[in-house]
């Protein structure tokens, strides 16, 4: 009956990559707040952190597409089954977007792409500095469209859990019996 | 059980179904709340690098396209030549390369792109120096010895404080004056504004990085310093009696010949505060003088090299570090949020010509 639980790798990466998501998304809306030295501690962690998940997520797009999903609930509405669907493929696009969005930005700035005080990672573009402009909105609001999504998933898993009481949020949660 | 068959799920009462939906209604909203307290949402007093900006541009007046602090200025370009003297201090590839290329700006501390270049006696030097490893080190200097203050939030205070009168136009002096009565770290500052007279040339200037630093060699030894660009020119003339005068001085000596700076490193002392710029490490001190700044070329800034620079005094090569000064942070992000600003108003840049008079 594995067809009903997700494969571990699918379900580590998904748990793993929560706690980064939030994690970052907390991170880099309290690093743009701030003036103290956390302004500087929560950069040097945002920046890793964002490559870390842009690793984590073509990983995890191959163990996606290598492994089979658990069917949604065949009396699932198909609204709902839908918007399942569109909320998922939404999440891993800006999941791929948002570190590349923001690993482009600092290049269009001009600044070194630093990962620590001596990893250095290429440009991904020249500097210029309205395409530096345009990115930095991007990777704002590309960032409050990841939120809302994240929301809306765990609402999702939830209403599935609480609610209908299906096997959607067990499917994830834990592996077969 | 086929793998699709729903559980046998027994009706929920009114008031269940009523229940859960709202824990998951106050789930969703409890992180959405958190992520807004995060932000400083629900902190409008909380010290922001946009609220620092705001400040900024509530002070200066908006100029869109210019920096939001210290807009007057000019793109430089040249190089650095190391003597290799600091290359047992520091493992940054500037201080042991023998030439590492320069993109730099001198400018005015006002608010205003349109000041005139004798209204205030600080002259300012940023400098990007690039690497052949791709790494950076970006400083921006000025010529005083000491910031006014130690703290981001002072800073804030005194901008606020200084902040021009409606009615006049100028700070009120009553509201500056209280300032400095209650903020005694900005004697130092103050004692070098009462002498300080505007500078005829930004080449006969010294400029200091007033915030302290770490240097690292490669054994990992820690040395904290503060630097200076002595000019090795010395003053000449008195600043005229006009309106523009730096630029055209800039553009003559360059026009003679390159332009050159000392980098000394003062070493600090036991006791030497690292985290505090409005406070001077007297008495006698260690030296290196780690080579020679060489400044070749102006250009405009409004098409020049550094104007898409943000001289960020935290984008440091490895071999730099930023101290525990508060003052560093602060710096970086408000620069930031600078950055953000003015870049996505590069086209409303007037051109070169009118640079120094207004449209």
């Amino acid at each position: 009956m594995s067809a009903q639980h997700f494969s571990l790798p699918a379900r580590v990466l998904h748990w793993l990559m929560a706690i980064m998501i939030l994690a970052m998304l907390f991170v880099g809306v309290g690093m743009v707040a701030s003036v103290s030295e956390r302004h500087q501690w929560l950069i040097n962690l945002h920046k890793p952190l964002g490559i870390a998940i842009l690793l984590l997520v073509i990983v995890r797009l191959v163990v996606r597409f290598s492994s089979t999903t658990p069917p949604l609930p065949a009396d699932l509405p198909a609204v709902q089954a839908l918007a399942a669907k569109l909320s998922h493929v939404l999440l891993y696009a800006l999941m791929l977007a948002l570190p590349l969005v923001g690993w482009a930005m600092i290049s269009a700035a001009g600044d070194p792409v630093m990962l620590g005080s001596a990893l250095q990672l290429p440009a991904l573009l020249p500097a210029d500095a309205p395409t530096f402009a345009v990115l930095r909105k991007a990777h704002r609001y590309l960032a409050y469209l990841l939120f809302a999504t994240v929301l809306l998933h765990l609402a999702g898993a939830l209403f599935h859990a609480w609610v209908r009481r299906d096997h959607v949020l067990h499917s994830m949660a834990r592996g077969p019996r | 059980m086929a793998p699709n068959d729903p559980q046998p799920r027994p009706p929920l009462s009114p008031l269940s179904l009523a229940l859960r939906v709202g824990a998951i209604g106050a789930v969703t909203l409890l992180l959405a709340g958190a992520l807004a307290y995060t932000g400083g949402y629900f902190s409008p007093e909380r010290l922001t690098p946009d609220r620092v900006v705001d400040v900024l541009e509530k002070n200066n007046g908006e100029h869109p396209g210019f920096r939001r602090n210290h807009p007057k200025g000019v793109c430089v370009t040249g190089y650095f030549e190391s003597s290799g003297a600091a290359a047992s201090l520091s493992s940054a590839e500037v201080f042991s390369a023998t030439r590492t290329p320069v993109q730099g700006r001198f400018s005015l501390p006002t608010g205003n792109p349109y000041s005139p270049d004798s209204a205030a006696a600080l002259r300012s030097m940023a400098l990007r120096f690039q690497q052949a490893n791709g790494q950076q080190w970006r400083t921006g200097m000025n010529s005083m010895p000491v910031f006014p203050v130690g703290t981001p939030e002072a800073f804030f205070g005194l901008l606020q404080a200084t902040a021009p009168d409606p009615a006049t136009g100028k700070p009120d002096p009553q509201k500056a004056g209280a300032f400095f009565a209650s903020h005694p770290e900005t004697g130092a500052f103050l004692a070098w504004a009462k002498t300080a007279k505007p500078a005829a040339s930004f080449v006969t200037e010294t400029y200091n990085s007033v915030n302290a630093f770490y240097l690292t060699n490669a054994a990992g030894q820690r040395q904290t310093v503060r630097w200076s660009m002595v000019a090795t020119t010395p003053a000449d003339s008195v600043a005229p009696q006009a309106e523009n005068y730096l630029l055209a001085d800039l553009q003559q000596r360059l026009a003679a010949g390159a332009q050159r700076w000392d980098l000394v490193l003062t070493l600090a002392n036991p006791g030497d505060p690292s985290n505090d710029a409005s406070k001077a490490w007297s008495g006698k001190h260690r030296t290196v003088t780690a080579g020679t700044l060489v400044i070749e070329r102006e250009q405009a800034q409004d098409n020049g090299e550094c104007r898409d620079i943000n001289y960020d005094p935290l984008i440091l090569p490895s071999g730099i570090e930023g101290s525990d000064d508060p003052l560093l942070a602060a710096r970086s992000a408000a620069y930031a949020a600078s950055y953000k600003r003015r870049t996505g108003e590069v086209n409303s840049l007037p051109a070169s010509a009118s640079q120094e008079s207004r449209p």
